[in-house]
């Protein structure tokens, strides 16, 4: 391909500004990507300390360091951060980064509103954070901001609403801008059935946020205006109902789940095939597969709700659907088992968050299998179980990938390799404590302690104590990765274009670092 | 095709696809609106929480014969949640019937404060399959009750089970929360006047 020529060319006409107007002003997908995920970074810091706070204070039962007033906002807030700030902008950062160079675009299809979506994360996460001086305390009814609970928010509560609609109103532009870059800026020959996984991950997922993104907002303007104006959406004095805002929350939450899962996905298939140095076994049933978890998404709700007094056939209904939902991630984790099989397997340190994000998203699956199961969910239900659960698919599962990412695409962003032995050092003691952190977690939920308290009976002292060195160690293994990182953008063994012998695709075709501008002039797709 | 002329035409083509993408998220900002309603009709056709006629009162069970055969235990309660102003208690915690059978169902309700208190109980009946066998001809649930500082008096609910009561249902709540009405018209668009 001569593009990689022509483009570098181009790169020495149109250098990018300098100083803070290049940022605050930049339309390129490369810096919009890059400050998406320095942002997310920041903010996995920021809500990784909250999440230190709540280790330290369940570290005995009592209360030691903190009152439970500001240990119930920690966990609300560490919970909205940590969606809202850290996993999902850090999907749309490697979204923007590198969709146009997979499809060989230009840029996004829209690049100012790209610039837009950005720029109101950092005013959303300030006003969130800001809530945390205020009269009355941080939000503290957690993160699902169920009321009437949620009701009793002091002065924060107009900010945490606020918050929400614009985290809201920035991810349904960013997934606007995906979809139209992906359906109408490919280069010719890239047909849809050949388009990266990653980049079909994210065309499915752009189209989960803007179908349940509103919906958030909608269920956020009903507390509004329950407190404010009068209303009784959700206030049984005034004939409304409190469970139809758990209804409401989770038509958006459970699709919320696969909007942080599906493109941790995407990027795993992009992984794996790399390290094994196969393609991807089985991508058009990736493709079907990531299309029926979709859909699942939007019929299986309620089992975040088995025990509001459900009749017998929505239980049912609702734990068959969810179960069902196994058979295309099974499908996945198969053909990413397949794929490895027999491959000439090298693991650098992407290829180890990668087998590592498979064997560990599926034990977070496995529970979730449990959780689904309704007669049972009345044991699991608001216990330590199901905090267990959704830190095995979020963290070893979410978290994981855009680590591999990171590590897999860095010296596509800075030309330089990682430092391989750091990054080693980085994933060992992260999979070690990541376990310590979360796995007894589960013991501690299915002997009954439940979630979202400040204290707990001294039975569950030792499981208790176990998580907290865990969780220590793994906040302390994520400086790790912040100075591999640092390094690597400062200096270091210079990329190939290639960067991985077994890297298929279009983004590795230009140099690294990738120029400003890559495929000003579309590529040929064969 | 000259570059320009592409650019152009891939401008055009995003300008037609976001204006038609901006729908959706207008139209499911609304359909989370339109879930309230729905929520509620789904409710009313299927009984599922407990709160089905409520606000209507039945016929007087004529005609509707007395199945002796079984015998329903009522657990009665009440709740008065914030600020405890007003107090309230069934007369006595459950009662036991036969579908078909008149009863009477009182409910002590004091005003321990200083001022008049208006208050609305909003009734719920479990398990919420049972909500539309339960029929009232008659509840303080309909109206608003006023008390006078320091009154006590009996609130009353005449009531019958619907024979048609699945077999299996032997035990059914009925309980009522009371709240102070504050605003004179605290009206939602969940169900204005319900209850």
């Amino acid at each position: 391909m001569s593009t990689a020529t022509a483009t570098h060319d181009e790169a020495h006409h149109e250098e990018p500004p300098r100083g803070l107007k290049r940022w605050l002003f930049t339309t390129n997908h490369k810096d919009i990507g890059t400050l998406y995920l320095v942002f997310s970074l920041v903010m996995l810091f920021v809500g990784g300390v909250m999440a230190l706070v709540i280790r330290a204070e369940l570290w005995e039962p009592g209360i030691q360091h903190v009152d439970p007033q500001f240990f119930n906002a920690m966990t609300t807030m560490h919970g909205l951060i940590m969606v809202f700030g850290a996993i999902m902008p850090a999907f749309v950062g490697l979204a923007n980064w590198l969709i146009p160079m997979m499809i060989g675009a230009p840029d996004m299809a829209l690049p100012r509103l790209n610039n837009w979506s950005f720029w109101i994360l950092p005013f959303a996460g300030a006003m969130l954070l800001a809530t945390l001086f205020m009269e009355g305390g941080a939000p503290a009814a957690g993160w699902t901001m169920y009321p009437p609970l949620v009701l009793q928010t002091g002065d924060a509560f107009p900010f945490l609403i606020f918050s929400v609609h614009l985290l809201g109103i920035s991810s349904i532009m960013g997934a606007i801008n995906i979809i139209a870059t992906i359906l109408n800026m490919r280069a010719p020959g890239m047909t849809l059935m050949k388009m990266p996984l990653f980049v079909w991950t994210w065309l499915i997922t752009a189209y989960l946020l803007i179908a349940v993104m509103p919906v958030l907002a909608g269920a956020v303007t009903m507390l509004l205006t329950d407190k404010y104006f009068g209303t009784s959406f959700f206030d049984a004095a005034g004939g409304g109902d409190p469970v139809m805002f758990q209804h409401i929350f989770w038509f958006f939450g459970h699709p919320e789940v696969y909007i942080m899962i599906l493109p941790a996905f995407g990027v795993i298939s992009q992984v794996i095939p790399t390290f094994a140095r196969k393609p991807l076994f089985g991508y058009s049933s990736m493709v079907y597969a990531t299309a029926s978890i979709a859909f699942l998404s939007f019929i299986v709700w309620a089992h975040h709700m088995f025990t509001v007094g459900m009749p017998l056939a929505g239980e049912l209904f609702f734990m068959y659907a969810t179960m069902l939902i196994a058979v295309p991630t099974g499908v996945k984790v198969f053909n990413w088992v397949a794929t490895m099989w027999r491959g000439a397997l090298t693991f650098e340190t992407p290829m180890l968050f990668a087998v590592a994000f498979v064997i560990l998203f599926t034990i977070g699956g496995f529970s979730g299998l449990m959780l689904a199961i309704a007669p049972a969910d009345f044991q699991y239900h608001d216990s330590y179980f199901v905090v267990a659960h959704f830190h095995y698919v979020l963290v070893s599962g979410a978290l994981f990938a855009i680590f591999a990412a990171v590590y897999y695409w860095l010296p596509k962003w800075t030309g330089h390799m990682y430092d391989e032995r750091l990054g080693k050092w980085h994933f060992w003691l992260s999979v070690i404590s990541v376990n310590v952190l979360y796995f007894p977690q589960h013991f501690l939920g299915l002997a009954g302690m439940p979630r979202r308290y400040a204290d707990y009976a001294v039975q569950f002292t030792e499981w208790n104590q176990v998580s907290t060195v865990g969780a220590f160690a793994f906040g302390l293994a994520q400086l790790i990765f912040v100075y591999v990182v640092w390094k690597c953008v400062r200096g270091g063994r210079k990329a190939t274009a290639q960067v991985w012998e077994g890297a298929r695709g279009l983004e590795w075709t230009v140099p690294s670092p990738a120029p400003y501008h890559t495929f000003t002039q579309a590529p040929e797709v064969k | 095709m000259g570059g320009a002329a592409r650019r152009d035409e891939v401008r055009a083509a995003n300008r037609r696809l976001v204006r038609r993408l901006v729908l959706l998220p207008l139209a499911m900002f609304g359909f989370g609106f339109a879930l309230v309603p729905l929520y509620d009709v789904f409710c009313e056709i299927t009984g599922l929480n407990g709160k089905v006629d409520t606000g209507r009162a039945a016929q007087a069970p004529q005609g509707v014969r007395v199945d002796a055969s079984r015998t329903v235990r009522i657990e009665l309660l009440a709740q008065a949640p914030g600020g405890g102003r007003v107090a309230i208690e069934p007369a006595a915690p459950f009662m036991e019937l036969h579908p078909g059978e008149l009863r009477v169902a009182k409910f002590r309700a004091r005003n321990l404060g200083a001022e008049a208190a208006v208050v609305r109980a909003v009734p719920s009946v479990t398990p919420g399959l049972a909500a539309q066998h339960l029929r009232k001809v008659q509840c303080f649930c309909f109206d608003e009750q006023r008390l006078a500082p320091g009154e006590a008096r009996d609130l009353v609910v005449v009531f019958y089970l619907d024979p048609a009561l699945p077999e299996d249902i032997r035990t059914v709540s009925l309980g009522y929360t009371v709240f102070e009405v504050r605003r004179q018209a605290r009206a939602g668009p969940a169900g204005a006047g319900r209850g």
